[in-house]
């Protein structure tokens, strides 16, 4: 099992702001039953434009439900601009950390956000991780979301690039799957070793 | 051997070294890791690999099987129960189909061996794995049968221990407490195939009842009688683990984030069980150890734990009943 933080057990164990907001003022939705993990946040905003209200939907492992209820507790109080520069490192930050093999649950609470301000403000994401090339097929990841976490986080391995967005982290038996490269790379470190070793 | 991999390992490799000149072998999609990756390095390094589908239930097709087996099979290695599901290949045909084809038998049977009766004296199995700590021995010991006459080459070269057929100093600690376990084993079968599967199926049964959007994974009495692999919908099964761990009941799952990878079980996607239940599987195994004050435990505390991750889940039945009822207020 994980080697949580008490914070995130804590946020797991008892989640704050559970639920939906009746008539809410900005929805978020990301994920999918398919990839594993989803999150729905819904915000309620005062007369000032501050966040009044923040509830979270998750389905998901226990670091993605610590996380959903991490980021409605950072939000609150917050008007939509300040809460757009939240980054997921805040969010992992708040917890007292995410094992890196749970990064991305927190992108997905700071991809939730982005949507939800998005939704109030009737436009699209602005950030065009979304657009571009499919990559990743298992969980729908394009190069541009790539690019973005490797420059965000300063990713420099592949592992890493799956612990922030999942890409490769799959089937990694399509070309156009990171994790094919992956794979490919493990094979020709395999052929070294077996070479070194001499063969079987 | 120090453990059920070490076996399946020298199995395998033991039978293709000694057989340089054939290729080729057959496993399935629902194999453990440690025969399931093995086939994936050997694909990836000059060997052809056949891997056998399953259906829904977890069985496989014996046409298929006869179907793959080539002149170049040195081996076919097919599991005697599986390890997440229960489910109990036809084995002893198997080994049938096997021997016509002229190939060699490997059977992982580390989850089968002290669970249903084996009898090696009159089988068509020619190399078996088992593991220590299955049947209640040690962690950290293993054996592998291998049938007189079967030509081996050993996987751990060295001394003259085993026999020749692996080097390196015999762990008699443990060695001795795998004898006891099978001896132990043996006494007690029987109540494997009542006491243990009566457990089993109150606890499936009541699970069942009181938690709904819930399906058992494998075949229905083609299955161990300890094992039962469940899923939940809506909701994911390490958030399931944990909350059962907080009330002090050991179970595991097939889950993505479990493992830490994020593919989510192998064996169940080859089941073709749907993405939204392979997140929410989780493996519950029952040993002789076990009593009814347990398995009431888990069934009182289980249940409640499924109804509030659901509560938590956007995918929950209560959700979408009430999206749906504010579509429709919505259009009138």
């Amino acid at each position: 099992m994980w080697d949580y933080s008490e914070k995130v057990k804590d946020h797991f164990f008892h989640p704050r702001n559970v639920g939906e907001i009746e008539n809410p003022d900005a929805v978020g939705e990301v994920g999918s039953l398919a990839c594993g993990d989803a999150l729905k946040l819904m915000l309620k905003l005062d007369k000032s434009g501050r966040i009044a209200d923040a509830k979270f939907k998750t389905f998901g492992c226990g670091s993605a439900i610590a996380s959903a209820s991490a980021l409605t507790e950072m939000v609150k109080g917050k008007t939509l601009d300040e809460a757009g520069t939240l980054t997921d490192n805040d969010i992992a930050q708040y917890l007292d950390g995410l094992p890196e093999q749970k990064m991305h649950c927190s992108v997905m609470g700071r991809e939730a956000l982005e949507a939800a301000i998005a939704n109030y403000r009737g436009m699209k994401i602005e950030k065009p991780v979304d657009e571009g090339k499919i990559v990743c097929k298992c969980f729908g990841v394009t190069d541009n979301k790539i690019i973005h976490e490797v420059r965000e986080h300063k990713l420099t391995t592949i592992d890493q690039v799956t612990n922030y967005c999942k890409a490769g982290g799959g089937c990694r038996s399509s070309p156009a799957n990171p994790g094919y490269y992956r794979d490919g790379m493990a094979k020709e470190k395999e052929k070294a070793e077996v070479g070194k070793t001499g063969t079987r | 051997m120090s453990c059920g991999t070490e076996s399946d390992n020298a199995a395998i490799w033991g039978i293709l070294h000694a057989n340089p000149h054939k290729r080729h072998i057959v496993t399935t999609r629902v194999e453990h890791p440690a025969v399931y990756n093995l086939g994936k390095y050997l694909a990836l390094n000059g060997y052809h690999v056949t891997e056998l589908g399953v259906d829904s239930s977890g069985m496989l097709n014996l046409q298929e099987l006869t179907d793959a087996i080539r002149e170049d099979t040195a081996i076919v290695s097919i599991m005697y129960a599986n390890n997440e599901t229960g489910v109990i290949f036809p084995v002893e045909e198997i080994g049938h189909i096997v021997k016509e084809k002229g190939s060699i038998l490997h059977t992982d049977a580390v989850q089968a061996v002290g669970k249903i009766p084996l009898n090696l004296s009159k089988s068509t199995i020619d190399l078996l794995t088992l593991s220590g700590h299955k049947l209640h021995a040690p962690k950290g010991v293993g054996a592998l049968f291998i049938r007189k006459g079967i030509t081996f080459t050993p996987f751990i070269i060295g001394g003259h221990q085993e026999k020749n057929r692996r080097g390196g100093t015999e762990n008699v600690p443990s060695i001795i407490g795998l004898g006891k376990a099978c001896e132990l084993a043996k006494k007690y079968m029987s109540e494997e195939q009542t006491r243990v599967k009566q457990l089993r199926d109150k606890a499936e049964d009541e699970i069942l009842k009181k938690a709904p959007d819930t399906r058992v994974n494998g075949h229905k009495t083609k299955r161990l009688p300890n094992t039962t692999n469940l899923s939940f919908e809506f909701v994911e099964g390490e958030a399931i683990l944990l909350l059962l761990n907080e009330k002090g009941i050991c179970a595991s799952s097939g889950s993505a984030c479990t493992s830490g990878s994020l593919e989510p079980s192998h064996v169940l996607r080859a089941m073709g069980v749907p993405f939204t239940a392979v997140h929410g599987s989780i493996r519950l195994s029952l040993s002789r150890y076990n009593t009814i004050e347990d398995v009431d435990y888990v069934i009182e505390h289980l249940p409640p734990i499924i109804r509030r991750l659901r509560e938590i889940s956007p995918y929950s039945k209560e959700t979408k009943v009430k999206e749906q009822a504010g579509k429709i207020s919505a259009r009138v």
